[in-house]
């Protein structure tokens, strides 16, 4: 393609419109990272002894470690001096509240995104943790939750009335000295969900955290936890947004993932942090650290990502496969426009008998924006009849984008099966052409076909979701035919 | 309805119409033949509102408007329709959705209203059925992995859908085989009406036996050499082009 049309352009310089900032009162404890600023923040978390051990360890592992310097990502040091570790809006700074008394400010900062918390709004039943910068500002339909036995809450709630589920389950998928972020999460995570669902229940209706940065300066460390036990099942998502602010901000978070004998847990995420601006100023630096871990047999982890924000995306969401049948997934569709950067992937590990494993990854660059996935699929000397099946689809639009992959494959079984297909596209004029030509604008044109190049990973999407991811990328629901 | 006056096309550096005049009323069948290179799918593209085109000089007008100040999207609109010579595949975007999103495209400008997907898939069946389509190439990505004639004849199927004003149809049958040259000429004779117009771009005169022409006109180097009835289509798969081009050389002579 020669030239991409202008109408391409002024698509894809679609606004964020999520950018807005809600003035709040806020507390926050002051810039900078010490042993002190973590005891200051167990302190006001008024978290038990073991936590606080928990997260000192962390922090002098954190000590010892360097940035990852592997990903291929280009962004100047961050001073970790110069990053507000704790703000919390400061009606809430005084423990958890009904959703009656959470500030109306914060109420119609949700609405305005989308996310309505009015339990009696929802019509489709879908529960909702509402994290604001540091703190959980609401969880909705704990009740009914609770009357089945799921456990939904705020990770700070968790500590305080689950303190035993979450001494046993938690760092044991992700360990706090697994990587650089991880280490700097374990020391300084605020708050985040927390899940249980105990055995034999199916969790009877979606349940979703919705991430807002929004103070200044301020990074968000939030720890996300889920379990389900023997032949649970539960389908959960996260959403995510900030404010536009021309500095950098970081998003190092955690999510483990645990599931016991025949428990299914679906992950999804439509993730649009601020991109930054058109020259790549501002927006999100989202370095996260996902992982699940299908303990048990015939156990059962899906990822479904689709990431348009962040000025740099870097996260790979994986899941090990412990347990013999045990099934891995890992859908997901990253979009970089303008100077975005995306490092992502995943890696499934083969430990069980017969386990098995998915990826399907739909890179999309556009602007000057670059896309790399990179991913290990590792098959272990014991995991006897692993299989692999690895899409791995990169669509450029425009002629200045980039787009890479880094797959990895390591199989130490001979049983093993491992497939890979990747396919490299581009959105051509001729194709632009010719269906406006058929009465389609630009627009559309271009939705319709980064629609149809996605479309694999949309349908695994719940459908509320998946209705706002493809609004996302700007496109229209592809109906009912075809 | 279609006026094209002295028209004047460059693709980078080369010209390759030089004043082009061109009218086409409601209701007539145009032929327009000619050698290759002659500018006949330039003429297509130009009318279609293909970008890397540039009009040096010269007019087209349109129902009284000015053609080339319209966007491409909104000429289909208004009823353009260009049946391609090479259709495009759009892998991932399935057949019944490309076709539907088109219709309804029209539709919203119309002020009708749009189809849902069950009223849409009844005349889309029913047209398939028409042009001899099984119901998978619904179902399957716009072109991908069609054959020649496959390609084409979802061409009809969308011009059929579509219903256009005035349909240009660039060498549709270039690379088909009689029965599906069959169901193009059927397609496009259905499609007659004193509203509509249609001009009908081919290298060969075997198609206009099924499409019997209104005017026949031979294009070369970029202008109407010759314009006649159906008789000289005949004349010309007798002569060859070879008569014409002569005929416009000396012309141009004549005229320098």
């Amino acid at each position: 393609m020669e030239s991409v049309s202008p109408n391409i352009g002024s698509f894809l310089d679609r606004e964020y419109e999520a950018g807005f900032v809600t003035e709040v009162e806020s507390v926050s404890l002051p810039k900078g990272l010490s042993e002190d600023t973590i005891r200051q923040l167990s302190a006001r978390k008024r978290e038990p002894e073991f936590m606080l051990e928990w997260r000192l360890q962390a922090y002098r592992r954190w000590l010892e470690m360097e940035t990852p310097e592997w990903a291929m990502v280009d962004f100047p040091p961050i001073d970790f001096q110069d990053i507000v570790y704790y703000s919390a809006p400061k009606s809430k700074a005084d423990g958890p509240k009904s959703l009656d008394e959470v500030d109306p400010e914060l109420l119609r900062t949700y609405e305005k995104l989308g996310v309505p918390l009015h339990e009696r709004a929802r019509l489709a039943g879908v529960a909702v943790d509402a994290v604001f910068d540091s703190v959980s500002v609401a969880t909705t339909f704990r009740k009914q939750l609770a009357e089945v036995g799921v456990i939904f809450c705020s990770f700070s709630e968790a500590v305080q009335e689950h303190p035993e589920l979450v001494r046993k389950y938690l760092g044991t998928v992700v360990p706090p000295g697994d990587n650089f972020y991880a280490a700097l999460n374990s020391a300084v995570f605020s708050d985040g969900s927390f899940v249980f669902i105990p055995k034999g229940v199916r969790c009877p209706m979606e349940l979703s955290t919705y991430f807002r940065i929004n103070a200044r300066d301020t990074g968000q460390f939030e720890r996300t936890l889920i379990i389900a036990e023997e032949g649970a099942s539960v389908s959960y998502l996260e959403g995510c947004t900030a404010p536009m602010r021309d500095e950098n901000q970081l998003h190092a978070a955690v999510v483990e993932l645990v599931a016991l004998d025949d428990a299914k847990i679906k992950y999804s995420t439509v993730q649009n942090w601020y991109p930054g601006d058109k020259d790549g100023k501002g927006g999100i630096y989202n370095f996260v650290t996902k992982r699940g871990d299908c303990r048990g047999a015939r156990s059962r982890i899906s990822w479904t990502q689709v990431e348009t924000g962040s000025a740099i995306t870097w996260k790979y969401p994986s899941v090990v496969l412990r347990g013999d049948d045990s099934v891995g997934e890992f859908y997901s569709v990253a979009l970089s426009n303008h100077r975005q950067q995306a490092d992502t992937g995943t890696k499934m590990i083969h430990m069980g008998r017969n386990t098995s494993s998915t990826i399907i990854s739909k890179g999309i660059s556009a602007g000057h924006g670059s896309n790399t996935y990179r991913g290990l699929v590792r098959v272990t000397p014991k995991a006897e009849n692993a299989r692999n099946y690895t899409q791995c689809d990169s669509l450029l639009i425009g002629k200045e984008c980039a787009a890479h992959t880094f797959p990895t494959i390591e199989a130490q079984n001979p049983s093993a099966h491992v497939e890979h297909e990747a396919t490299t596209s581009r959105v051509s004029e001729d194709q632009l052409f010719y269906a406006m030509q058929r009465g389609l604008s630009a627009e559309d044109a271009v939705s319709m076909i980064v629609n149809g190049f996605c479309k694999e990973v949309f349908k695994e999407l719940p459908m509320e979701f998946a209705v706002e991811a493809q609004k996302l990328l700007g496109v229209s629901l592809e109906g009912s035919v075809g | 309805m279609l006026e094209i006056k002295d028209l004047h096309v460059k693709i980078g550096q080369k010209e390759i119409l030089r004043g082009l005049d061109l009218s086409v009323g409601a209701g007539e069948v145009h032929a327009i033949m000619g050698p290759n290179g002659s500018g006949k799918s330039t003429l297509a593209q130009v009318l279609a509102g293909r970008e890397n085109f540039h009009i040096e000089s010269g007019s087209i007008t349109w129902n009284g408007r000015d053609l080339c100040s319209m966007p491409i999207e909104e000429r289909a609109r208004e009823g353009l329709f260009m049946a391609f010579q090479y259709p495009i595949e759009i892998p991932g975007v399935s057949n019944a959705y490309f076709l539907r999103a088109a219709v309804n495209a029209v539709r919203r400008h119309r002020g009708e209203p749009e189809l849902d997907a069950m009223d849409f898939l009844t005349l889309v069946k029913a047209e398939m059925k028409t042009v001899g389509m099984k119901e998978e190439f619904l179902y399957r990505s716009v072109n991908e992995g069609f054959s020649g004639g496959e390609k084409k004849r979802n061409e009809v199927l969308q011009m059929s859908l579509l219903q256009p004003s005035l349909a240009v149809l660039d060498e549709t049958d270039s690379g088909l085989d009689i029965d599906a040259l069959r169901v193009v000429a059927e397609g496009v004779n259905r499609l007659r009406s004193p509203d509509r117009a249609l001009i009908v771009i081919t290298h060969y005169q075997r198609l206009l036996e099924y499409i019997v022409p209104d005017h026949v006109h031979v294009l070369s180097a970029g202008r109407i050499a010759h314009s006649g009835g159906r008789e000289l289509a005949l004349e010309l798969e007798e002569r060859g082009y070879g008569w014409i081009k002569k005929e416009a050389v000396q012309g141009k002579e004549a005229s320098a």
